[in-house]
């Protein structure tokens, strides 16, 4: 077996069906997530698909960071398998995309929780 | 829930979870990220394993070269929610060249960047600040204060990472919640006033 660094590499070549870039630009690493109802036959996906799947099942609401740390992906990998779960309908998202701009509103919220912990 | 094989058992957000919104803790090697983290994190924070280049070539340029040489990074992360419906990610951001493809991911919609420094060795920290610079974050600087290091003098340390003077710079211990939360607060009120003042330009 080559070294870690290398085999983790194919492995993503493989699962991703050897690309690198989401099929949308609009999965973030903290884009909520959340799996559909759907009933189409998860034994379709492939296997890391189908675990974030099913991780993300019952309303259970995570980012896609959180679902990379949890099943042992990398965050890149993780959101082409995401985008492509979008796509099929099978995952949802909550949030719009963060916006590069941040906004005084949202930062004062963020000021205020921060102060509550204190 | 599913039954998906994990690392650990996940502590999902609640539903009410509007919005999330993240801040990178760049630092240099050792300079006490994963501990500022984990002090602040509401849960275990997570660990992914990303791949890098050596050289800092894109991963895309990777794809299908499985000999070239590449190393993995691990990246640390945690969360804290702020209130019913908005939650904080705090994402550990190496400083290092090459891993840049990893922080345009992150970079991309963070509200800002901590930089945490170490006074025995600001030097180690003149790659994070060409990162956070690059990317346009705007950032705050928090010395982490290691045991037995000596106090630090604000001016000294000023000039030696030829920061603004209305950069936020504070003295934090990593392993503390409280000078931990101050660090972020500054950071943040920092942010909050630059916000206000763009928008008085408009």
């Amino acid at each position: 077996m080559s070294g870690p660094d290398e085999s983790s590499l194919v492995r993503s070549y493989v699962i991703t069906g050897g690309r690198a870039q989401p099929s949308r630009t609009d999965v973030d690493v903290i884009t909520l997530i959340k799996a559909t109802a759907s009933k189409e036959l998860l034994h379709r996906l492939n296997r890391e698909k189908r675990n974030i799947v099913e991780l993300c099942r019952g309303g259970a609401l995570m980012t896609v960071a959180e679902a990379a740390g949890y099943l042992n992906l990398s965050v890149a990998l993780t959101k082409v398998l995401v985008a492509d779960l979008i796509d099929a309908q099978l995952i949802t998202t909550r949030t719009a995309p963060s916006s590069p701009a941040a906004d005084r509103t949202l930062l004062e919220e963020v000021l205020n929780g921060l102060r509550a912990r204190l | 829930m599913g039954s998906a094989p994990v690392s650990k058992q996940p502590i999902y957000l609640a539903d009410t979870v509007q919005v999330a919104t993240k801040i990178l803790v760049a630092g240099h090697f050792g300079v006490g990220k994963t501990t500022y983290v984990g002090t602040l994190s509401e849960i275990d924070p997570l660990r992914t394993e990303e791949v890098m280049t050596a050289s800092s070539i894109g991963y895309d340029d990777l794809v299908g070269l499985p000999d070239k040489k590449t190393t993995t990074v691990a990246m640390d992360f945690g969360r804290l929610t702020l209130s019913p419906r908005l939650v904080l990610y705090l994402f550990g951001a190496p400083g290092q060249e090459r891993f840049r493809r990893l922080w345009q991911d992150l970079a991309y919609g963070a509200l800002g960047a901590l930089v945490l420094a170490d006074t025995r060795n600001l030097a180690e920290s003149f790659p994070v600040f060409d990162r956070v610079e690059e990317f346009g974050l705007p950032y705050g600087v928090a010395v982490n204060h290691f045991s037995g290091g000596r106090r630090f003098d604000e001016a000294e340390v000023r000039d030696a990472l030829d920061l603004d003077q209305d950069t936020p710079l504070v003295t934090c211990d990593a392993r503390d919640p409280q000078s931990s939360t101050i660090a972020l607060i500054r950071l943040v009120e920092h942010l909050h006033a630059r916000a206000v003042n763009q928008e008085s330009y408009r």
